[in-house]
């Protein structure tokens, strides 16, 4: 019996589990790059612009740690891979090490493995399953992502070594992640060690593209974008991804062959004997299991408002004095241009920390189905104690997650033009959208009181507010549908006028949804 | 003496599966009743409804002389539950788990937590995550027994435990009887109810099929007994009551109803009794009874359709 045997059974039940998940990653990655073509020619109609475009960004540290070395910024391609090819290869490897995490770790830990090793199924089956899973999720990104580029007449070179350095950078984290796999017991661990390489990867290249380039051939984002994509064309670089793939493939392969079922080359540690004085209440218990994910919520949004924050500076240079911006500053409230930048940057900035609001309510939904509210609910605790605890969590978070994501985009701004008065209006400008995500947080709560089995339909309308707020314009949304959204009838600070009205419509119809959710829980079966 | 649990005619349907039908139910106060049946026949549904997770759609349900779903928090300061699948928060260790119950409960006594966590031999550092199956009972029942509560819902807490530690399990659920309070044990081991319960009722596909002491229910249970006589026995077939008579020459087997015993017994010693081997009614052969054709249509049932428990026991 080879110690394959089964592979190819689990990469079919892998693909017919998964391939809701599957289809989410490859979309939302090939959209991403196919939707950016168009708005790069929309945004530089002229060869002028673009080589205006490309003098500004060169000197602009800022822009240059987000989006990548500056290479072929005169043309198309080229500010296509500038704009895109960063966020595009941090995604790619995302989706892999995420996959490989799923299929191999969180399978044993959940004792599943250990029901499918005693069939006859081969002792590297998972490992080859994962790796075959996931390959072909880089495959057909890598695929896609070149027919598309080369579909919107760009040139087929260039196409191909940008599809080609994503697929290197994937399989890259396919095989780190095939490794941090065998270390841990604990999953999350495991996918934390392979986003810690991303994160070291990430940081590496971007002090690499600031400086003279030659740190980022530490990083493996960096091979990726040595290929120079639409710009001079060299496959050479990912030659090094290659040899870095075949050692951690091998070295996942010894490692999985030497240890135990269950367990990890690191043992967990153990907790505390007895339990601290906070937890002993529905708040206290809601505060420990969701503080992990608000800490990273905040510290990703934090990343995030920099990013957006540091470009703000220097939108002049980038966008000059077209029509098109014009029409665009009008419609954000009609101040300057950098103000209405910050307006959409904190628009979208409260958009992304919805998801966090609408994350941590589906909290409740999953302690309820691991039946742990079962046990606290057979308690002197109230079921309205109960949901409260995971509702100030959530209400609680969203306020840190904003402020996080208000100080990101506020302090490079403020350091840069040396005006500390941005930091308030900035921050303030994002706290303006708390009734916002508050709303969503009441929608989920109001889903899981009536309806837990359609939970999922907080997510749908919370990524139908993405999409519109983020491509409206682009995919020609009805003005009406683009109303619907509780962060378009936010007004727009620091572009816009503050009114209040609306806001308080938005807080009492989160209140509302808040109250109907808490009392049709009351009244409905646990299960 | 006053019941701490009982219903009538109690109704619970999951969409097109009735869960229970018409389930009677009574647990007197300081007593220990088990709660018979095999997968799916309706017991973790039952003790849902008496905790106020789910609400009956039928039928009348008293615990603690109150209404479990309207007044299920003031109900639940007098209890202590161990559910039947015991999940733990992956994240927080065993001590903080029984701590936090206990707390939320209201009644944590930590001298006899620290007592029973040393008889059931339970390393309280350990994450949830890293437990075994029993290591998470054991958990649960620490926590549960780590109370004061008057009433304890134990949802077959012993699955799991070792032999071990089902004598410790039965030692503790002893002192708590002696103690006055209740229990309400559901189970399918048989040997442990016969050796804990007071009272027991079997319940199958959502009903009480037979409900009483055990000696009431021996009662309705058959002896089976071996003899060899001198001649061979004649007139047996025509008693009522006895079955599954196999009469080889002078030795005779057969199962006897507990009323014919006596009129069974004269015949044999008519017929020259020499040697006699009988063996007294178990709880699991009248269990067996009841069951056999049941889970016989069950167990066909299950392999085409899947597992029955899934209607009651996880939804």
């Amino acid at each position: 019996m080879s110690d394959l045997s089964g592979t190819w059974t689990l990469v079919r039940f892998i693909g017919h589990r998964d391939r809701v998940r599957l289809f989410v990653w490859i979309a939302s990655i090939v959209v991403l790059v196919t939707v950016t073509v168009p708005s790069i020619k929309a945004l530089f109609p002229t060869q002028d612009d673009l080589d205006k475009a490309a003098i500004a960004s060169a000197g602009n540290d800022g822009v240059i740690v987000f989006n990548g070395p500056v290479q072929g910024l005169d043309t198309v391609g080229g500010q296509v891979a500038f704009q895109v090819g960063t966020a595009t290869l941090v995604l790619v490897a995302l989706m892999s090490l995420f996959m490989v995490t799923r299929c191999t770790r969180a399978e044993e830990e959940s004792g599943r493995t250990e029901l499918l090793r005693a069939t006859p199924l081969g002792r590297h089956a998972e490992i080859g399953a994962a790796l075959v899973v996931a390959a072909s999720m880089n495959l057909l990104v890598g695929g896609l992502v070149v027919a598309v580029l080369i579909g919107q007449r760009l040139p087929a070179g260039g196409s191909l070594v940008f599809g080609a350095s994503s697929v290197a950078l994937g399989m890259f984290f396919v095989a780190v992640a095939l490794t941090t796999a065998q270390v841990t017991e604990n999953t999350s661990v495991a996918s934390g060690l392979a986003c810690a390489v991303l994160g070291a990867a990430f940081m590496l290249r971007a002090l690499g593209d600031v400086g003279d380039g030659r740190l980022s051939w530490l990083s493996p984002i960096g091979w990726s974008q040595k290929t120079r994509p639409f710009a001079g064309d060299q496959w050479w670089p990912l030659l090094v991804p290659l040899v870095f793939i075949v050692v951690f493939l091998y070295l996942a392969r010894t490692l999985s062959a030497r240890r135990d079922i269950g367990a990890g080359l690191v043992q967990s540690r153990s907790g505390p004997a007895r339990a601290s004085r906070n937890l002993g209440s529905p708040l206290g218990l809601a505060v420990r299991l969701g503080r992990g994910t608000a800490a990273t919520w905040v510290a990703a949004m934090f990343i995030i408002g920099l990013a957006f924050g540091s470009v703000a500076n220097a939108i002049s240079g980038f966008v000059g004095n077209s029509q098109g911006m014009k029409e665009f500053i009008a419609r954000m409230g009609g101040t300057t241009l950098v103000d209405a930048y910050l307006g959409t940057a904190v628009f979208m900035l409260a958009i992304i920390a919805a998801f966090y609001g609408v994350q941590s309510v589906q909290g409740l939904r999953s302690e309820e189905r691991l039946l742990h509210a079962e046990q606290l609910l057979s308690t002197r605790t109230s079921r309205p104690a109960w949901v409260g605890g995971h509702v100030v969590v959530a209400l609680v978070g969203s306020v840190l997650v904003l402020l996080a994501a208000g100080l990101g985009a506020a302090l490079p701004y403020a350091i840069l033009t040396q005006d500390a008065g941005q930091v308030p209006r900035i921050v303030g400008a994002m706290l303006v959208y708390l009734p916002a995500v508050w709303l969503l947080v009441g929608l989920a709560v109001a889903l899981f009181g009536l309806l837990p089995q359609a939970m999922g339909a907080a997510w749908a309308a919370m990524a139908a507010f993405f999409v519109v707020g983020f491509f409206g314009e682009l995919l020609k949304v009805p003005a009406w549908v683009n109303d619907l959204s509780p962060f378009q009838q936010t007004p727009h600070l620091p572009a816009a006028p503050l009114t209040v009205l609306p806001l308080v419509v938005i807080v009492l119809l989160g209140v509302a949804l808040l109250s109907i959710g808490i009392l049709a829980f009351g009244r409905r079966d646990l299960g | 003496m006053a019941e701490a649990i009982s219903t009538r005619g109690l109704v619970k349907t999951f969409g097109s599966v009735r869960a229970l039908d018409g389930l009677d139910l009574g647990v007197a106060t300081g007593q220990v009743h088990g709660l018979l049946g095999p997968n799916g026949a309706g017991k973790t549904t039952t003790i849902r409804v008496l905790l106020g997770l789910l609400h009956a759609d039928a039928g009348e349900v008293s615990l603690l002389a109150g209404d479990p779903w309207r007044e299920a928090v003031i109900l639940h300061r007098r209890l202590a539950y161990v559910p039947g699948e015991v999940n733990l928060w992956p994240k927080l260790s065993g001590g903080e788990v029984i701590d936090l119950l206990g707390r939320l409960r209201g009644d944590l006594d930590y001298r006899r937590r620290d007592e029973l966590l040393e008889r059931f031999e339970l390393d309280p550092t350990k994450k949830g995550r890293t437990y075994s199956k029993g290591n998470r009972q054991k958990v649960a029942l620490v926590a549960a027994l780590a109370s004061g509560a008057e009433l304890l819902i134990l949802d077959e807490p012993t699955s799991g435990l070792d032999p071990l530690m089902e004598s410790v399990f039965q030692d503790c659920i002893r002192e708590v009887k002696q103690q006055g309070r209740t229990v309400l044990l559901s189970s399918h081991i048989l040997a442990e109810v016969e050796r804990l319960c007071d009272k027991v009722s079997i319940i199958r596909a959502g009903r009480t099929v037979q409900s009483g002491t055990l000696a009431e229910l021996r009662h309705l249970a058959r002896t089976s007994i071996s003899a060899t006589t001198t001649q061979a026995p004649t007139g047996l077939s025509a008693l009522p009551g006895v079955t599954d008579l196999v009469l080889d020459g002078q030795r005779v087997t057969f199962d006897v109803e507990t009323d014919q015993l006596e009129p069974a017994m004269r015949i044999l010693v008519e017929h020259g009794l020499r040697s006699l081997n009988s063996a007294p009614p178990s709880i699991e052969e009248l269990f067996l009874r009841e069951y056999g054709d049941f889970m016989a249509k069950e167990a066909t049932h299950a392999a085409t359709e899947g597992s029955a428990n899934m209607t009651t026991g996880q939804q």
